[in-house]
C-alpha cells in the first residue's frame, strides 16, 4: 500500500470538522489543576525540559560560586566544608539532573512529531519518569539549603564517602535520590527504544528513519547497560553505610576500587549517553541549513553504533592512577584511542554536508559550529589523557577539569542550545530572537574559552581539582582570575537566552516550517495540537517534506491514516521495526494522576530511607506498588470492544496483540535487560572479590553450602517451568488449569525465595564481618526479591483470569509475565551457581 | 546472528561484529586481570596468557571478517552506490549491508587495537 504516491482524496469538509472535534475531545489537555494529570509525551516533555533547564541554571549558579571562591588566592568567601558541597552538587546536578534528563526530555517532546505519531506507546510511563525525576531532583538539590548536601565529589569515592562520620547524610541523599532518578532514566529508555522501533509512520523503513531516531535508539540501549551497574553500586554502597556491610572496606575484605569500577562502567558510557543525543540534534540541523540531505547517512549509523559499543571499553581510563597493571590500562587506552574514529566520522559527515550544500548561516548553525570547534579541542585533549603516561601527570588536576568541560560544553551544551533555537518554533510557536541569539552565542563562546582555556595551564602548573583555595605565588593566581571572569561572561550569555525564552512576546507566531526543513516534525500544526498530527502519512523518503511539498496540506486535509477517533479513545499506529509496515492500532491510556502518585510514594520510600525511617519507607513503598498495580489494572492490556479497526484506505488493523508482537512485551524485555545488567554487576562484585583475594571464601567461613541453595534452585526453576505450562494451558483455553498452575507457581516460588534467604542464615554467614558473607547475602536477597516480584505478577495474572481480563484471546499479561519468569530463572540459576557451586569447583 | 545466516540483515546483524569486539575486549581484560592478581602482580610474566590472547584475537577477527563479508554480500558487493534511500526492501537491505560493513570494519580495527598491548608489555607491573 503506497498511498503516499497515490494522492488519496480528502474527506468531505463537514466530516473532517467532526473528526477534528472528536480528536480534540479525546486528546485535549485538561484545564485548571487537572492540567498536571496530563500524560501526553509532547506535554510531559515540555515540563521535563523546563525542569531540567531549571536544574541547569541552579547548577550553573553553583559553578559561579566555585569560580567566585577561586578568583583570588586565600579567599574566604566560602568555607571549605561548604565549598565541598557546592562542587559536589555542581557536578552531580549537571550530570544527573540536567545532561541526561534533558536529552530524554527533548526526545520525548519531539519524537512523536518526528515520527508523525499521535504519541509514543507508554505515555503514563513518561509521566511517571518525569515526576520521579522532579521529586528526586528537588530532594537532592534542596539538601544544600540545609547544609546537608553531598560533599564527596560527584563520583563519591569510598572510603571517604562510606565513612558515615565524615560524609554525613549528604552521601545518603546522593545515593538514594539519584538511584530513584536512575529509575526514571530507565523508564525513558524503555519508552524511547520501543518508540523508535515500533511507532514509525507507515512506510518509514529503517533506512529512511531520521538520524535522530538512530541516535535515540543507540542511547536508549546504552542506558540499559550503563545505568544498572551504578544502581548495583548504589545498593552495595548504601548497604555499607546503613548496615555496615563491608564491600568497600579493605580491612574487612572489601575494596574501594570495586566502587570505582561500577561507577565508571556507568560513568564513561554516560558521557556518550549525553553526547550522542546532542550530536543527533546537529544531525537534524546541519542538513536543514545546508539545504541538502545528509552526506553519509550510513556513516552516521556507523558512528552511533560504534561509539555506543566502544564507549563501554573506556571506563578504566578514569582509573589510570589506581595501580592496576599496565596491561589492563593498555587495553582501555587502546579502546579510548579507537573511539576517536567513530566520533570523528560524524564530525567529518557534518563538514561534508555543509561543504556540499548551500549553507544558510543562522543562530542554530552558529551554535553548531561553535560546538564542533569546542568539542574537537576537547576531543584532542581527550586523546592526550587517553595515553596513560600523560594521564599520570594530569590526573586530578585542572587539566582534567578543562578537558571535561570542553567535551561536555562542546559536545552537549552548545548542540543543545542549537537545538533549542531550532526546535523552539516547533514547540512554542514562535521564533527566538536572532539578534539576542548572536549576542548569546558570542558571549558564551568567548566566555567559555576565556574560562576554561586557562585551566589547561593551571592544571599543567599543578593545581589540583577540588581545592577550596590556594596560596599565592604558585603561578595560579592570574589564570584563576581570568577563568572567573570568563565564567561570568559565559553566564551572561546563558542569561540572554533565558531572557529570550521566558520573556512573553506578542505577534511572534511563526509559520509551520520556518527553517524549511525536510523531516516530519515540521508538519505539526501551529499552535501544536495535543493530537499532534491530523492524519498519519505514508512515508517514502528520508526528507518527506522536500520530496512532496504538498504533504503538509494533504496531511491537514485528513487524507491519510487514522484521521479520526470515532470511539473517543486515544490511538497510535504500531509498525514493524525494519520496514515500517502497520501492524496494530494501539489504544493508549488517557490522562491520570496515577503516575504522579506512584512517583510520590515510591520516591517517599527512598526519601524516608535516607532519614532511617524504615517503617515509613516500607509503608510508602507498599502504597507505591499498590498504586502501580491499580495503574496497570486500569490502563494496560485493555480489552477492546472489537477486534480490528479500519484506520482509513481500507486498512484494518488489530486493536489487541500479544506476545512479541505487543509493545508491552518489548517493554518487559527491555526492562529485564536492564535488570540483568544490574544483576551481573553484582555477580561481577563477587568475582572481583574472588580475583583480589587469595582465599575466597576466606578460611573459616563456610559458604551457604549446597543443600538450601539447591532446594531454592529446584523450587524456583520448577516455578518457572510451571509458568510455561500455565501459558500453554491458557492457549488451550483451560482457565482452571491456568489458575491451578499459577497457584502452584506462587507456592514453589515462595518456597524458593525462603530457601534462598535461609541458606546463608543456616551457615551463620554474618554480613558485617567480611565482604564474602556480605556479597553472598546481597545476591541471595536480590534473587529472593525477584522471586517475590514474580509472585506478585503471577497473582496479578490470577486476578486477571478470575476477573475475565486474562483469557485465551486476551493474553498479553501471561506472555509478559512468562517473559519475566525467564529472567527470574536465569537470576536464580546464576546466583545459586555462584554462591553454592563455584566454591566447590575452585576447590575452596 | 554473527554469520548473518538470516536471509535479511536485521538490527541484530548490525550489532553482531561490535558484540564480538565487546566479548573479545572483556575476555582479554578479565584474563589479564585474573592472571596478574593470581600471579602476585609485579614482575609476573604475561607470557602464559600471550598465546591465549593471540588465539582469541585470531578467532574474533575471523568472526568479524565473516560478518563483514556477509554484510558486503547484503550490500550487493557495492554494485549499487549509497545513499540507499529508496522506498524498497532492496534499498533497505543494501543500506543495512553497507552500514554493517562499515561497522565490521571499525570492529576489526578495534579488535586489533585491543590486542596490540600484549606485544608491548612484558609483565604485570
Amino acid at each position: 500500500m503506497t498511498i503516499g504516491s497515490m494522492n488519496p482524496p480528502a474527506p468531505d469538509p463537514a466530516l473532517a470538522r467532526e473528526q477534528e472535534a472528536r480528536l480534540d475531545k479525546t486528546w485535549g489537555t485538561p484545564r485548571g489543576w487537572r492540567y498536571w494529570s496530563s500524560v501526553n509525551n509532547a506535554q510531559v516533555g515540555i515540563w521535563y525540559t523546563a525542569a531540567s533547564l531549571i536544574f541547569f541554571l541552579f547548577a550553573g549558579v553553583l559553578g559561579l560560586m566555585i569560580r567566585a571562591q577561586l578568583v583570588v588566592p586565600d579567599n574566604t568567601l566560602l568555607s571549605a566544608q561548604f565549598y565541598n558541597q557546592v562542587f559536589t552538587l555542581h557536578g552531580t546536578v549537571m550530570m544527573f539532573l540536567f545532561a541526561v534528563p534533558i536529552l530524554e526530555a527533548v526526545a520525548i517532546t519531539i519524537m512523536p512529531s518526528m515520527y508523525a505519531a499521535r504519541d509514543l506507546p507508554f505515555p503514563r510511563l513518561s509521566a511517571f519518569g518525569f515526576w520521579s525525576f522532579l521529586i528526586g531532583g528537588v530532594f537532592v538539590c534542596g539538601s544544600i539549603f540545609f547544609n546537608a548536601a553531598p560533599d564527596g565529589g560527584w563520583f563519591m569515592y569510598p572510603p571517604l564517602s562510606t565513612d558515615v562520620k565524615q560524609s554525613g547524610i549528604g552521601a545518603d541523599i546522593w545515593l538514594l535520590g539519584l538511584s530513584f532518578i536512575e529509575i526514571a532514566s530507565i523508564a525513558a529508555a524503555v519508552e524511547l527504544i520501543v518508540g523508535v522501533l515500533k511507532c514509525r509512520p507507515p512506510g518509514m523503513r529503517i533506512n529512511l528513519m531520521p538520524l535522530y531516531g538512530w541516535y535515540v535508539l543507540i542511547v536508549g540501549a546504552m542506558i540499559l547497560f550503563a545505568f544498572p551497574p551504578l544502581i548495583a553500586g548504589d545498593i552495595l554502597f548504601e548497604a555499607e553505610r546503613l548496615l555496615n556491610w563491608p564491600f568497600f572496606d579493605a580491612k574487612r575484605g572489601g575494596d574501594p576500587l570495586l566502587w570505582q569500577h561500577l561507577f565508571w562502567i556507568f560513568g564513561h558510557p554516560e558521557v556518550y549517553i549525553i553526547f550522542l543525543p546532542s550530536i543527533a540534534l546537529l544531525a537534524m540541523i546541519v542538513p536543514t541549513f545546508s539545504q541538502r540531505p545528509i552526506v553519509g547517512y550510513a556513516w552516521i549509523v556507523l558512528a552511533a553504533v560504534g561509539t555506543g559499543f566502544l564507549s563501554f571499553g573506556l571506563w578504566v581510563h578514569h582509573m589510570f592512577t589506581t595501580g592496576l597493571p599496565s596491561i589492563s590500562l593498555a587495553f582501555f587506552s587502546a579502546a579510548s584511542e579507537a573511539v576517536a574514529i567513530p566520533t570523528a566520522v560524524q564530525i567529518f559527515v557534518f563538514i561534508a554536508t555543509v561543504l556540499t550544500g548551500r549553507l544558510i548561516f543562522s543562530v542554530p548553525m552558529l551554535f553548531a559550529t561553535g560546538a564542533l570547534a569546542i568539542f574537537v579541542f576537547g576531543g584532542l585533549t581527550g586523546v592526550m589523557v587517553a595515553l596513560a603516561p600523560f594521564d599520570w601527570q594530569a590526573h586530578d588536576t585542572y587539566f582534567i577539569v578543562a578537558h571535561l568541560h570542553y567535551v561536555l560544553i562542546g559536545g552537549m551544551l552548545f548542540p543543545l542550545i542549537a537545538g533549542l533555537y531550532y526546535f523552539f518554533p516547533l514547540v512554542r510557536g514562535r521564533m527566538l530572537s536572532e539578534r539576542l541569539g548572536k549576542w548569546a552565542f558570542w558571549l558564551m563562546f568567548i566566555g567559555f574559552n576565556v574560562a576554561f582555556m586557562p585551566m589547561h595551564f593551571t592544571g599543567l602548573r599543578g593545581m589540583p581539582r577540588r581545592v577550596f583555595t590556594y596560596p599565592e605565588g604558585f603561578g595560579w593566581d592570574w589564570l584563576n582570575l581570568i577563568s572567573t571572569l570568563g565564567a561570568f561572561v559565559l553566564a551572561a550569555g546563558v542569561a540572554v537566552i533565558v531572557f529570550d525564552v521566558v520573556w512573553p512576546r506578542r505577534h511572534a507566531t511563526v509559520n509551520r516550517n520556518p527553517w524549511k526543513a525536510g523531516t516530519l516534525e515540521w508538519l505539526s500544526p501551529q499552535p501544536q495540537k495535543a493530537w499532534a498530527i491530523r492524519s498519519v502519512p505514508h512515508v517514502s523518503s528520508r526528507y518527506p517534506l522536500w520530496t512532496d511539498p504538498e504533504l503538509t496540506r494533504k496531511v491537514d486535509e485528513a487524507r491519510f491514516y487514522l484521521p479520526d477517533a470515532e470511539e473517543l479513545k486515544r490511538e497510535t499506529l504500531v509498525t514493524t521495526a525494519l520496514d515500517g509496515e502497520p501492524v496494530q492500532c494501539l489504544r493508549l491510556p488517557g490522562n491520570s494522576w496515577l503516575p504522579m502518585r506512584a512517583a510520590f510514594f515510591i520516591g517517599g520510600s527512598f526519601i524516608a530511607t535516607t532519614f532511617h525511617l524504615y517503617w515509613t519507607a516500607l509503608g510508602s513503598g507498599v502504597i507505591g506498588v499498590a498504586v502501580i498495580l491499580v495503574w496497570l489494572w486500569t490502563g494496560t492490556a485493555m480489552i477492546p470492544e472489537k477486534r480490528t479497526k479500519d484506520i482509513g484506505h481500507g486498512l484494518r488493523l488489530p486493536l489487541y496483540v500479544s506476545g512479541s508482537d505487543s509493545v508491552g512485551w518489548w517493554a518487559m524485555l527491555i526492562t529485564m535487560l536492564g535488570d540483568m545488567s544490574a544483576f551481573f554487576s553484582l555477580i561481577f562484585g563477587y568475582f572481583f572479590f574472588w580475583t583480589i583475594h587469595k582465599d575466597f571464601p576466606p578460611a573459616g567461613m563456610d559458604g551457604p553450602g549446597v543443600l538450601w541453595p539447591g532446594i531454592a534452585a529446584g523450587a524456583s526453576l520448577a516455578a518457572w517451568a510451571v509458568m510455561l505450562a500455565a501459558r500453554r494451558a491458557n492457549a488451550a483455553g483451560s482457565a482452571f488449569a491456568l489458575r491451578a498452575m499459577l497457584v502452584i507457581n506462587v507456592l514453589l516460588a515462595g518456597a524458593g525465595a525462603a530457601a534462598l534467604v535461609y541458606a546463608p542464615y543456616a551457615t551463620n554467614l554474618d554480613p558485617v564481618l567480611h565482604s564474602y558473607p556480605a556479597i553472598v547475602w546481597v545476591l541471595a536477597l536480590w534473587t529472593a526479591l525477584h522471586l517475590l516480584l514474580g509472585i506478585l505478577m503471577t497473582l496479578y495474572c490470577l486476578a486477571g483470569s478470575i476477573a475475565g481480563r486474562l483469557t485465551r484471546e486476551h493474553d498479553i499479561d501471561i506472555h509478559n509475565v512468562v517473559l519475566y519468569w525467564h529472567f527470574a530463572a536465569i537470576t536464580v540459576a546464576v546466583t545459586v551457581a555462584t554462591i553454592s557451586l563455584f566454591p566447590l569447583v575452585k576447590g575452596g | 546472528m554473527v554469520f548473518g545466516l538470516r536471509r535479511e540483515p536485521d538490527l541484530w546483524f548490525l550489532i553482531g561484529s561490535p558484540t564480538i569486539w565487546a566479548i573479545h575486549f572483556l575476555v582479554c581484560y578479565v584474563l589479564a586481570a585474573i592472571h596478574c592478581e593470581k600471579a602476585g602482580m609485579g614482575f609476573a610474566e604475561l607470557a602464559p596468557i600471550r598465546l591465549w590472547i593471540l588465539g582469541l584475537t585470531g578467532i574474533a577477527l575471523v568472526f568479524v571478517f565473516v560478518s563483514g563479508f556477509r554484510a558486503w554480500q547484503h550490500w550487493g558487493f557495492g554494485a549499487n552506490r549509497p545513499p540507499h534511500d529508496g522506498d524498497t526492501p532492496e534499498d533497505r537491505r543494501r543500506f543495512m549491508g553497507y552500514a554493517a560493513l562499515l561497522i565490521s570494519a571499525l570492529s576489526f580495527v578495534a579488535v586489533v587495537f585491543t590486542a596490540l598491548p600484549i606485544f608491548f608489555i612484558a609483565d604485570c607491573r
